[in-house]
């Protein structure tokens, strides 16, 4: 067991932990931030996506003891003050998501890309979103979804 | 899937995470983006006593213009890569194949150093350090060394790396004003490992060919007597002795090397389908 502090959504936790114990399980289960959820546990499914100094990142292939110095943000700093952020709120009015799982991770996804690219073509949107699996949705709301929120932040922008 | 226990070093300096490598040998392994370390352990495919951390250390991630060669250090990560306004204009098939890597996640996060010392056979930045006679500069308590990639991959996940050594940058050479490039892969789903790829590079009639995934390392062909489409795709497929599998047969991967060397052949040659 090693000890050591991690900074998540911009507060300290102390955590005690083997340096094996993935990041998704300790932001689970010590930080108990269960908004990052856990699929494949081989970087395939993208449900643990969070973001590493702001850039995305599978939290099963990294070590929480790896993230000492770095910034993670999660699920549950996307939305402020009881606000959802422009994408989950397009996810919302699209019909974007089904039974949720894959949802926070597709976010976490969506909200680093959407800066880096503004304005993303169709096709550009589903080569991300190859990223994230979804066994509801058929992906065609979300892919819907992401555009629309891409379109608001144009609009609130002009 | 949870990897089995490691000791964690986080080294800050080279001479520090060499000699961590010298006192442990092959119980050590070393970690950059643990892109594809990372899942070998969760399925305990790998299951190191030892993991040394390189995300530490400092100068490994520049990419720097070197005369002839754009030098790359280990720890640039797959979308640095891509987006680098040096590399798309020096080394254009260097960033076109960088952007077919994986998925957008695992670009910000694998590096490299890590793809080149995986030696995966089917990943991109192997099979482009091959086509373009790419060099590694590997580091040991010996000296540093440079290798051609025509000496670095060995066979499947092998390359000359010993287990005290770390590669720390690659150097590609910068192409030649009005040389073509183009690159092709297929695979099932978006993002997975290429069943084949074809990589190549035309500088005047100088044609080098580079065909991925379908050996137990990436093939360079540099001596194809005909540039004529059709018949330089013909002689790649017959160049090639891919590896017999339950789920791709290699009369597949032969059919697969044919189609996509026509492509990048058409592309550089700057003809119509």
């Amino acid at each position: 067991m090693i000890d050591f502090e991690l900074t998540v959504n911009g507060a300290r936790y102390a955590v005690r932990a083997e340096p094996r114990k993935l990041l998704s399980d300790v932001l689970r289960e010590d930080c108990r931030l269960t908004g990052t959820h856990v699929g494949c546990e081989h970087g395939v499914c993208g449900a643990c996506t969070v973001l590493i100094d702001g850039r995305p990142a599978r939290a099963c292939l990294t070590y929480a003891v790896q993230m000492q110095g770095h910034e993670i943000t999660t699920i549950e700093a996307v939305a402020s003050g009881g606000r959802l952020s422009a994408l989950q709120q397009a996810l919302h009015e699209t019909h974007g998501l089904q039974c949720g799982f894959c949802t926070p991770g597709i976010v976490m996804t969506f909200e680093a890309y959407l800066k880096e690219n503004p304005r993303p073509s169709e096709e550009e949107v589903r080569e991300v979103l190859s990223g994230n699996l979804c066994r509801c949705t058929g992906y065609h709301n979300i892919v819907a979804a992401i555009l629309r929120a891409a379109e608001a932040a144009r609009d609130a922008k002009a | 899937m949870k990897p089995a226990p490691f000791r964690y070093h986080r080294p800050s300096s080279l001479a520090q995470a060499l000699g961590i490598l010298a006192e442990h040998g092959a119980d050590a392994k070393v970690i950059a983006g643990g892109q594809s370390l990372g899942p070998m352990m969760n399925m305990r495919l790998a299951q190191p006593a030892e993991l040394v951390d390189l995300n530490g250390l400092e100068g490994l991630e520049n990419i720097q213009d070197r005369g002839g060669w754009i030098e790359v250090g280990a720890l640039v990560r797959h979308h640095v890569l891509a987006a680098s306004p040096l590399v798309r204009a020096a080394c254009p098939l260097l960033a076109e194949a960088a952007r077919t890597i994986g998925h957008y996640a695992i670009r910000s996060r694998g590096t490299l150093g890590g793809s080149l010392a995986h030696a995966d056979p089917a990943a991109q930045l192997p099979l482009v350090a091959a086509t373009l006679g790419a060099e590694m500069a590997v580091v040991g308590r010996r000296g540093e060394r440079r290798v051609p990639a025509s000496e670095f991959f060995v066979s499947l996940m092998t390359t000359v790396l010993e287990p005290d050594e770390i590669l720390v940058s690659a150097r590609f050479p910068k192409a030649a004003p009005g040389e073509r490039h183009a690159y092709q892969q297929f695979s099932r789903r978006q993002g997975d490992f290429a069943i084949a790829a074809v990589a190549a590079t035309l500088n005047s009639n100088q044609l080098r060919l580079g065909i991925g995934g379908v050996e137990d390392k990436p093939v360079v062909l540099a001596d194809l007597k005909s540039l004529e489409p059709a018949a330089a795709a013909r002689a790649a497929r017959e160049a090639v002795h891919p590896t017999e599998n339950p789920r791709v047969p290699a009369l597949y991967r032969r059919e697969l090397v044919e189609v996509l060397a026509r492509r990048v052949l058409l592309k550089v040659l700057d003809l119509k389908k």
